[in-house]
């Protein structure tokens, strides 16, 4: 009986989430905030590169750094991502890919990197034939 | 009836004796987001194999060489403006007027082929030159990661006009409202694939 309980109270409460689905998908003011500030982060890293008024490390640092923030906004006002919706298992979701993202991402960066350092010798000779 | 509770009784049951009731469709959102979240690895892994093979130009162009900026702040832009288009599409849906809805996805399927067009030519410029994805490993990189990227929101503009004759021969009714909504996950999550593309390729690309 304990077991049927606990299965239902999950359940209501999606229920009663599909009913507020309407209310989740933002406001004309929520999609101009996250409009407004992705034409900002995108208009930066794109005048630091088009004009090189800073030295190319403090560029790439921006650059990245806008479009880490740029997606974040994106996530929250365009994708609506919260940690309460279905559950919270989007949320759960979504932090299982970035840590597989960033594993694999720095993993074959990380050991491709070196890998081409220690075969230097042989990499020279290799970018003619390509 | 009895029969079962006397059953019960006796023994443990292990299993539930009447399915819970889902409304139908209840668990699709979620089930989009698993699927958005697996073709964010596959980009993962595309963006993996252009960091590593980024910078091997196999003694061809480089993305100094190859690459216009303008065109591609206009091809930002143009993924950026359909994004909120789609927003307005689904506020028009969640007001229930049909007729705005069907002219912001119109608007956003506009946008969706002119990002695709000024991409075909940039693609047409480049094997023009000589810059084919046979050239060099940085060549093949660019053009699987972009290629893919660009796919997919040709299937996201075939996607939206079903969509727009769904809805007008059967009006907003539940099943298109789910339908609105996947697809709008759809898009805009390929406007953040693209914030990636944009950055690691093509900015990064010019200060390598």
């Amino acid at each position: 009986m304990s077991a049927a309980n606990a299965n239902h109270a999950p359940e209501s409460h999606d229920a009663d989430h599909l009913g507020h689905e309407g209310h989740n998908h933002g406001s004309f003011r929520s999609y101009m905030i996250g409009f407004v500030l992705s034409v900002i982060l995108t208009a930066i890293p794109f005048a630091l590169v088009m004009t090189g008024v800073l030295p190319t490390n403090a560029t790439a640092a921006i650059v990245m750094g806008a479009a880490v923030v740029q997606i974040v906004v994106h996530m929250i006002y365009f994708l609506h991502m919260n940690t309460k919706s279905e559950g919270g298992w989007t949320m759960m979701a979504l932090i299982f890919t970035i840590v597989i993202v960033v594993i694999c991402l720095a993993g074959s960066l990380w050991v491709m990197y070196h890998l081409n350092t220690n075969m230097m010798p042989g990499a020279h000779d290799m970018t003619g034939m390509g | 009836m009895s029969a079962t509770t006397v059953k019960t009784d006796q023994a443990d049951v292990f299993y539930l004796e009447e399915e819970p009731h889902h409304e139908e469709g209840s668990s699709t959102m979620l089930g989009f987001w698993l699927y958005l979240m697996s073709d964010c690895l596959i980009f993962a892994m595309l963006f993996a194999v252009f960091g590593v093979l980024g910078g091997n130009y196999a003694a061809g162009p480089g993305p100094r060489e190859l690459f216009d900026l303008d065109l591609v702040a206009i091809n930002t832009a143009m993924l950026l403006f359909s994004s909120i288009t789609y927003g307005f599409a689904m506020l028009a849906m969640d007001r229930g007027a049909k007729r705005q809805t069907l002219v912001w996805l119109a608007i956003t399927g506009l946008f969706g082929l002119a990002f695709l067009g000024i991409e075909l030519y940039e693609f047409g410029h480049l094997i023009h030159e000589g810059a084919t994805p046979q050239r060099s490993a940085f060549l093949s990189a660019f053009f699987t990661l972009v290629g893919t990227h660009g796919l997919h929101v040709t299937f996201g503009i075939i996607w939206l006009v079903t969509l727009m004759v769904q809805v007008g021969m059967k009006g907003l009714i539940p099943a298109n409202k789910r339908r609105l909504m996947c697809l709008s996950m759809f898009w805009h999550f390929l406007d953040v694939i693209w914030i990636g593309v944009f950055t690691f390729v093509y900015l990064m690309g010019m200060l390598r």
